[in-house]
């Protein structure tokens, strides 16, 4: 292991923020080309490249500089992963099915981001995410095949819609512990995708179709031109995808440095001794818990509009264990893990289209492995740091 | 209602409650002894189906027509088959998660349920569609009233009876069961006793298994169908059982079974617009009574350790 006071000049002498931006820039490409790549060797080439340098980052010490970039120049940092997702979807602009990856990836980031709070952070597992998700895919089947709700509301709607029925849950999951709260939720899963099978209303086993999201008049499902370009129609969805998992990801991140963070971490470690001193454990499960359906909700009732098309066969319990995969492949209570690992869960089996078929069997037996030799997940979470400018003395 | 259907309705529902019941118990002993919960239990018991299915079509090639040797056969080799899995998921993946939390266990059996279910359904041949179980129990029927009591359903209910009285026999009555009673209640001192812990875990977890590879075999030849996707519901039904009844605890777990089925029956009869809701109802009440009582109906004696 690197010492760990922090050396003022990272990689190569470069300084931390140089490393950092790279670092972005190397991402950017890396995802263009690899959302782009056709050819299985291509893809294969690119995922033995991205395994290397990831495990070089770590033995190069690169990686202590990127934890540097990301400490003191937060905010720079920041602002470059975010232009870096704008450049990756312009660069994409006339692919329809790179685009379309990217932001059911983004929206399933959106998710898991929410059974982080939940699981990550407060110890609740919920394996009924995809229910919730498909709540937000039904409600935006209705409401914009029956009303003229503007689809923006909609998708309020949709959280609004899963934390309501999640309210029907809580009672149950917030008396329960451990195995028997799993139970509720897993028997909620399957109860909700049983109900959608057999329910004629909401389409039965087809399923219903979705109207496009608008946005000020603005339709979705048409090409926006941009510098004389006809871009794909995906792009309207990446770029709200996009919005929608920033915002998600940034209100996980302040929940998590709040004292509400701290709080649902100590419910988390210790129900018992967090009542004694005087924390309120039922608000704070309901919190996280609602939290958590919201999220999904939302991003349930976009990716509805995205793919205009939704049946009950997209919401089964095999994808409920896909989404808590995420969580767990990337780390408990990480949420830059929660990014890496949603990216590999939904992208990689799609462009392998051999591992397709296997992808439940790929990510199980990965599930596996990771419980047994690093629980922590891919980028484990780090200690809380109390005083985020504070340095250690050299 | 006339009196046939509702005979015929009470002959399901027994039936469907002891097959619940035998896979509640699984999740209760593994409970006991471990306290985890195994969620690849359903599965097991799905492979235990399609490995007696395979049995089968071995048997007949070999060239015996004797039904009750058949039968003897494939459940001797499927209890076998799962009983040994089952030690293997124990000692390979249970035993080492053991200082883990707990939930990370439940976690890594869902994911190996999942990798059961896709591997069967994926590496059997032409896994992915319901395969046709032999019919190899009397089908004469006796009419009784209005509704066919059949042989064959008698035959089931009343090994499913006699398994479920011969495990709560061997809990409670024999030394192996003193043994598993005493690991279950203080690991340290059963310990001090002499007891060899990993080896009781690991028959614990090969006697449930291979209670819910007859419980698979009972399946087949009831509904004479087995698919890959049915352990997920029988496991979660066994899972939710063994909780409403109280895990950890054998009678629990039994009347938890037969609840489930009569609540899916309910559901069935009750429900006239729509029986396919049955197991909508069922679920549904099962989550209302998690909220009522939080650790079942015969609820677990412990208390926390602060």
């Amino acid at each position: 292991m690197k010492d760990k006071t922090t050396p003022k000049t990272g990689w190569l002498g470069l300084p931390p923020l140089a490393v950092g931006l790279g670092a972005v820039a190397a991402i950017v490409v890396f995802g263009w080309q690899f959302l782009l790549a056709e050819s299985e060797i291509a893809v294969l080439g690119l995922v033995a490249l991205a395994a290397l340098g990831g495990w070089a980052l770590g033995k190069t010490g690169i990686q202590d500089s990127l934890n540097e970039a990301m400490r003191s120049h937060n905010r720079s940092m920041n602002g470059a992963i975010l232009l870096g997702l704008l450049a990756v979807i312009f660069l994409l602009g006339e692919e329809h099915f790179p685009l379309l990856m990217l932001t059911t990836m983004l929206l399933y980031m959106t998710v898991a981001l929410g059974l982080n709070v939940q699981f990550g952070l407060t110890g609740m597992v919920n394996f009924a995410g995809a229910a919730f998700f498909g709540m937000g895919a039904y409600t935006s089947a209705v409401l914009t095949e029956h009303t003229a709700v503007p689809p923006l509301l909609i998708l309020v709607a949709g959280g609004a819609i899963a934390a309501a029925i999640g309210f029907l849950l809580i009672v149950p999951v917030v008396r329960t512990a451990g195995h028997y709260s799993a139970v509720v939720t897993i028997a909620f899963g399957v109860l909700f995708k049983t109900f959608l099978e057999v329910n004629d209303v909401l389409g039965g086993p087809q399923g219903l179709m979705v109207g496009p999201m608008k946005l000020f008049g603005w339709d979705f499902n048409s090409s926006p031109m941009l510098l004389g370009m006809e871009m794909s129609f995906y792009a309207n969805y990446a770029l709200l995808g996009g919005g929608l998992a920033v915002l998600a990801f940034v209100l996980t991140q302040r929940l998590e440095r709040s004292w509400l963070g701290l709080t649902l971490d100590s419910v988390r470690l210790d129900e018992t001794a967090s009542a004694c001193f005087g924390l309120n454990v039922v608000r704070a499960k309901v919190l996280a818990f609602t939290f958590g359906n919201v999220l999904a909700g939302v991003a349930g009732a976009l990716y509805g509009m995205m793919i205009s098309f939704i049946a009950p066969n997209s919401f089964t319990f095999a994808d409920s264990l896909l989404m808590v995969s995420i969580v767990l492949l990337g780390g408990l209570g990480s949420l830059w893990g929660t990014a890496l690992a949603a990216a590999i869960v939904v992208l990689l089996p799609e462009k392998l289209q051999i591992l397709q078929e296997y992808r439940f069997l790929l990510f199980s037996g990965l599930v596996i492995l990771m419980l047994l030799f690093r629980p922590q997940g891919l980028l484990p979470r780090k200690v809380r740091s109390y005083f985020p400018s504070w340095r250690p003395q050299q | 209602m006339d009196i046939g259907l509702l005979g015929q309705y009470l002959a399901n529902g027994v039936m469907l409650g002891t097959m619940y019941a035998l896979v509640a118990v699984g999740f209760t002993l593994f409970f006991g002894v471990l306290d985890v919960i195994k969620f690849s239990h359903g599965d097991v018991l799905m492979l235990g189906s399609f490995t007696g299915f395979t049995v089968y079509i071995g048997v007949l090639a070999m060239g015996i027509e004797n039904p009750w040797l058949m039968i003897a056969v494939i459940l001797l080799v499927s209890i076998a088959a799962t009983a040994a899995l089952g030690a293997l998921i124990a000692r390979y993946l249970v035993l080492p998660l053991k200082s883990a939390p707990p939930l990370n266990i439940l976690l890594i059996t869902l994911m190996l349920g999942t990798a059961i279910r896709e591997a069967v359904r994926l590496f059997y041949p032409d896994g992915s569609n319901p395969k046709a179980f032999p019919v190899l129990l009397p089908t004469a029927s006796v009419d009784l009233g209005g509704f066919a009591l059949r042989a064959d359903s008698v035959i089931l209910v009343g090994a499913g009876i006699a398994v479920i009285i011969g495990l709560n026999l061997l809990i409670n009555r024999t030394r192996l069961g003193l043994a598993i009673r005493a690991v279950a209640q203080d690991e340290e001192t059963a310990k001090i006793m002499g007891i060899n812990y990993t080896m009781i875990v690991l028959v614990t977890f090969a006697i449930g298994s291979g209670a819910a590879a007859f419980a698979g075999i009972m399946n087949g030849l009831y509904y004479n169908e087995v698919n890959f996707g049915m352990g997920l519901l029988l496991g979660l039904i066994g899972f939710s059982a063994a909780i409403i009844g109280g895990l950890g605890n054998i009678y629990g777990a039994i009347l938890g079974g037969f609840l489930f089925a009569g609540l899916q029956t309910v559901g069935a009869v009750a429900l006239p617009f729509a029986s396919a809701y049955k197991d909508v109802f069922a679920f549904g009440v099962v989550i209302a009574l998690m909220a009522w009582k939080p650790t079942g109906l015969i609820a677990e004696r412990s208390s926390d350790r602060v």
